[in-house]
């Protein structure tokens, strides 16, 4: 055996796939990922899928892409740019090659650089490395189509099968480049064809040869170490965020004892948990796909009314249908919880791409003085938690709950260290099981101000609730102006007091930071990482994330006011700085604003974190 | 155990009753409460979902358990009731604008996916309680104070509608007609499945005697005909009417004349799977035909909640994942020492 070349010592490093839709990137990328992850590294994955479902052969358009993004210490963003790109066709690279850093290592399927597939990709020249100014990147051009061919010509396989094994091929040469063991690859191959041998064949010998085409090169090509990271003790699957919020629902149904019930509508990028959910009647979930959003949400009321653990899930567009009967579980005190899977708007927009779009419409966007809770997940796993906590609040507290993701956080995947449910607090519903004297449908818990839960069936009862104001003593209708008033602030009063129930907000860094760094939701990755940068190199920066935005934590004025200078950091023109600026006019606020349908660049942060400090 | 239900008053809540005085309503809902002391319902197993209108106010007068929800949206409320708990006995009261405007869409869905919910339909062909807006069952023409100069659309008929969204429960019955309305009430809520009921009912305000014409006493027994599962289609004052089909048509005879006799006569089947009978006589308008009455469509078939729970209870059986546990561990997981 010969000798690597070089051999590159990396704490982190970015890998993108990408390829034409046909050409298998998400599986090829997720398979790299799994690798990665059972080695040790922590990871963090985005899938960058095409915008139409069948965009032409070798063009833009249908370019499919995966990045991975891998490390020795903790990993929190997919990242900016890919040390490693691998491009199975001409426009996979002209796709990339701006996301690719300086001096990157560039794979490249070099038989599908013919002169069809170049003009295809819009290259003017034969040589798109130069058209690029790619010259002082390492350039592999393997032949992966020949070689793919090659070592399966005795199979007797058609030639279409041949084809389509090539995504193996590549990452064959992947593993042989960061020197990762093909094991749980071969496994998972022999399991998903295990009824098709020639078929497990064709893809083991393929995954060999270009594990073995790396062993030949090597001698040239740069190869990469990473070794493991410090991870907590645990047993690890990797998770997104919208399979996380499904599952955090399944965790609060069992902890609950509430049947789980879900009407929904597909949309993008929110289908995700529809789907998973649908799929999950060995649990017992309770999926109704509504005619429309509007019947979505209505269907859930219906079944929150019986007692269940009623949910509906939605992007953008689907929220704003949905605001009248948001209005009437706001009036009607009924528990429900909304997702919001936040995509680029306003109308249509860019429904694949991510956006904090949604946070005025989910804090306001409602006839009435209509308070609702607003919570918002800050990476792919803890949408678990937030889905888990979202359905805790309400139901012991009688409220919708609005849970805001985003497409960047719904489909982002990150290994979850699976929890015991016995790690979650008891969900207990504030049911009332027989009649008590004094009890109307609006009789108050003291403490937390919620109604009870009588549901129908129990004898005793029977009551009428609807969106019409009732009367704060009977729980009959009332036109009475003062008892509106009343009804109107106990409303509100009773979602602020959640804010006893909910935790302090946490700063990342120190009180006598230059800079508070301020954000919310799915931004946190980014955020961070910029953070811990600035600081290595010797910055005082201090991040304060919020996830619980309706009730605000108890102590947000105090961590606000230590600080002089405050960035708030979103991916709009400002709403959440907006609400601070409303909530406490007495902070001065900066903020820093993105609306690309793309998540920030931890690059991108740090020039404004330094900007800010330079002011 | 709950107590016995004595009366029918015991359905009452107590509320004041505030529809106008001499509207419909307040027989139908009379109807309603008779309907269900005569089930033999006990008070807790009825859920009575509404809309926005003034049918919509009946669930704040049922001493059961009742929601009245936003405007057009009670049928997806009611069958997210009945999907989540099937042993309740789901009602929705609503209206020509609730159900077939603003919440055409869910009526159609709820009906094409046949929930067991028993709709009432109050069909006054008008807006009463924004004063008085041509509805979706107006008739073409109709002058209201949006349509000065008449109206230039054509209503929906809610029969036609009901079976084109593949409805297995049609009945249609008159406000006023107490007795009949209960029977046909409970033909509804017997039925499994949803069940539309056509009330045509009177607004004393906003559109008086708009059923007049064919509801008077006076000649409601020649202008309507009461249709009954396994009798002869016989109608008028004198019991001399009937109707037969002509080539593909419906035609009303005379019996005694160009030697029609009962024999001749169509036989009512609600019963029947095929739309084409049903489909005609929900369709029939005077003065051309009489207007049909009664339990017109009837077929049995299985209904979603059950379907569901079938469902659920086969995959359960056949399935691995018995808990969150085996669930979460399912599939790649790895561990870290």
């Amino acid at each position: 055996m010969g000798k690597r070349s070089k051999v590159i010592e990396r704490d982190e490093v970015v890998v993108r796939f990408s390829g034409d839709s046909g050409d298998g990137m998400q599986l090829t990328g997720t398979l790299f990922s799994h690798t990665s992850a059972i080695y040790g590294n922590d990871i963090s994955t985005f899938p960058d899928y095409p915008a139409d479902i069948r965009a032409p052969q070798g063009t833009i358009g249908g370019v499919s892409g995966f990045q991975v993004h891998f490390g020795s210490s903790e990993v929190y963003t997919p990242g900016d740019y890919a040390d490693v790109l691998i491009a199975m066709n001409p426009a996979a690279l002209k796709a990339n090659a701006k996301w690719i850093k300086a001096g990157g290592t560039i794979i490249v399927d070099i038989d599908s650089f013919d002169e069809k597939n170049l003009k295809k990709a819009g290259y003017k020249t034969d040589d798109p490395i130069t058209e690029e100014k790619l010259n002082d990147f390492y350039i592999i051009k393997a032949p992966i189509t020949t070689m793919t061919k090659e070592s399966l010509k005795d199979l007797g396989l058609d030639n279409k099968s041949i084809l389509r094994s090539k995504n193996m091929y590549a990452l064959g040469l992947v593993y042989w480049l960061f020197d990762r063991p093909l094991t749980h690859t071969q496994e998972y191959i022999r399991k998903k064809f295990a009824k098709n041998p020639l078929i497990v064949e064709a893809n083991l010998k393929v995954l060999e040869s270009g594990f073995n085409y790396g062993m030949i090169i090597q001698a040239v090509t740069p190869s990469y170490q990473i070794v493991p990271a410090d991870v907590q003790k645990g047993n690890y699957r990797n998770l997104n965020g919208n399979t996380a919020v499904a599952w955090g629902f399944l965790a609060a149904a069992e902890r609950s004892g509430l049947e789980l019930f879900l009407g929904s509508y597909p949309i993008t990028p929110a289908t995700e948990i529809l789907q998973e959910l649908s799929a999950r009647k060995d649990l017992g979930v309770k999926v109704f796909q509504a005619e429309d959003e509007i019947a979505g949400i209505c269907t859930a009321i219906g079944a929150s009314f019986t007692g269940r653990l009623a949910i509906t899930t939605t992007s953008g567009p689907g929220l704003a249908l949905k605001g009248e009967a948001i209005g009437l579980a706001v009036m009607a005190e009924l528990p429900i919880v909304i997702v919001d899977v936040q995509r680029g708007g306003p109308s249509t927009g860019l429904p694949t791409k991510t956006e904090q779009s949604d946070l005025f419409q989910a804090l306001y966007g409602r006839n009435g003085e209509s308070p609702a809770v607003v919570i918002a997940a800050s990476t792919p796993v803890n949408c678990f938690d937030y889905a888990y906590y979202a359905a805790k609040i309400a139901v012991e507290h009688m409220t919708p709950v609005i849970l805001l993701t985003d497409g960047f956080l719904a489909n982002g995947t990150q290994p979850w260290r699976i929890p015991d449910l016995e790690e979650f607090p008891v969900i207990i519903p504030p049911f009332i099981k027989e009649a008590r004297p004094g009890w109307h449908p609006y009789e108050r818990d003291a403490e937390k101000l919620n109604r009870y839960w009588a549901v129908p069936g129990t004898e005793g009862l029977t009551h009428r609730i609807g969106g019409l104001e009732k009367d704060y003593n009977t729980g009959n209708i009332s036109h009475d102006p003062l008892n509106h008033q009343k009804m109107t602030d106990v409303r509100e009063a009773r979602i602020q007091r959640i804010a006893d129930y909910i935790p302090y907000l946490e700063v990342v860094g120190n009180d006598d930071a230059d800079l508070l760094v301020v954000g919310w939701g799915g931004t946190y990755g980014h955020l961070i990482t910029a953070a811990d940068y600035m600081n290595a190199q010797g910055y005082n920066i201090a991040l304060a994330h919020f996830t619980y935005i309706n009730p605000l934590p108890k102590n947000t004025y105090d961590v606000l006011k230590r600080y002089k200078n405050i960035l708030v950091c979103e991916l709009n023109n400002g709403q959440f700085v907006n609400y601070l600026r409303m909530k406490y006019p007495e902070v001065k606020y900066s903020q820093y604003n993105k609306v690309q349908g793309l998540p920030f660049t931890s690059a991108e942060l740090v020039e404004q974190y330094k900007k800010m400090l330079e002011e | 155990m709950s107590e016995e239900i004595k009366t029918f008053a015991e359905f009452k809540s107590g509320l004041s009753v505030r529809w106008c005085p001499g509207c419909g309503d307040h027989a139908i809902l009379n109807s309603i409460q008779k309907a269900m002391f005569e089930l033999g319902y006990k008070k807790e197993e009825v859920t009575v979902i509404s809309g926005i209108g003034c049918s919509s106010r009946l669930t704040y007068y049922m001493n059961t358990y009742g929601f009245h929800t936003i405007h057009g949206r009670a049928s997806a409320i009611a069958s997210g009731v009945k999907v989540a708990n099937p042993s309740l006995n789901v009602w929705q009261i609503t209206g020509d604008g609730d159900a077939l405007a603003i919440g055409g869409n869910h009526f159609i869905h709820t009906i094409r996916r046949n929930v067991d919910i028993n709709m009432i339909l109050f069909n006054n062909q008008i807006y009463g309680l924004t004063k008085g807006q041509y509805s979706p069952t107006s008739e073409k023409g109709f002058v209201s104070k949006t349509s000065p100069y008449g109206t230039i659309e054509n209503p929906f008929r809610p029969g036609e509608l009901t079976i084109g969204a593949r409805g297995h429960f049609f009945a249609r019955t008159v406000d006023k007609e107490l007795k009949h309305s209960v029977e046909v009430f409970k033909g509804a809520a017997q039925h499994k499945g949803t069940s539309v009921v056509e009330v045509l009912q009177n607004c004393v305000i906003f559109n008086d005697r708009t059923h007049e014409a064919i509801t008077d006493k006076a000649f409601k027994s020649d202008r309507t005909i009461l249709l009954r599962h396994g009798e002869p289609m016989i109608f008028g004052a004198n019991n001399d009417k009937g109707l037969v089909l002509q080539g593909t048509e419906l035609k009303v005879v005379k019996l005694g004349e160009d030697n029609w006799t009962e024999k001749d006569l169509l036989v009512h089947d609600a019963y029947c799977e095929d739309t084409m009978m049903h489909q005609k006589l929900v369709n029939m308008e005077y003065p051309d035909y009489p207007v049909a009455l009664g339990i017109i469509r009837a077929v049995n078939a299985t209904t979603y909640e059950v379907e569901m729970q079938d469902q659920l209870d086969s995959v359960k059986e056949r399935s691995k994942i018995k808990s969150f546990k085996d669930l979460v561990y399912t599939g790649d997981v790895w561990k870290v020492e």
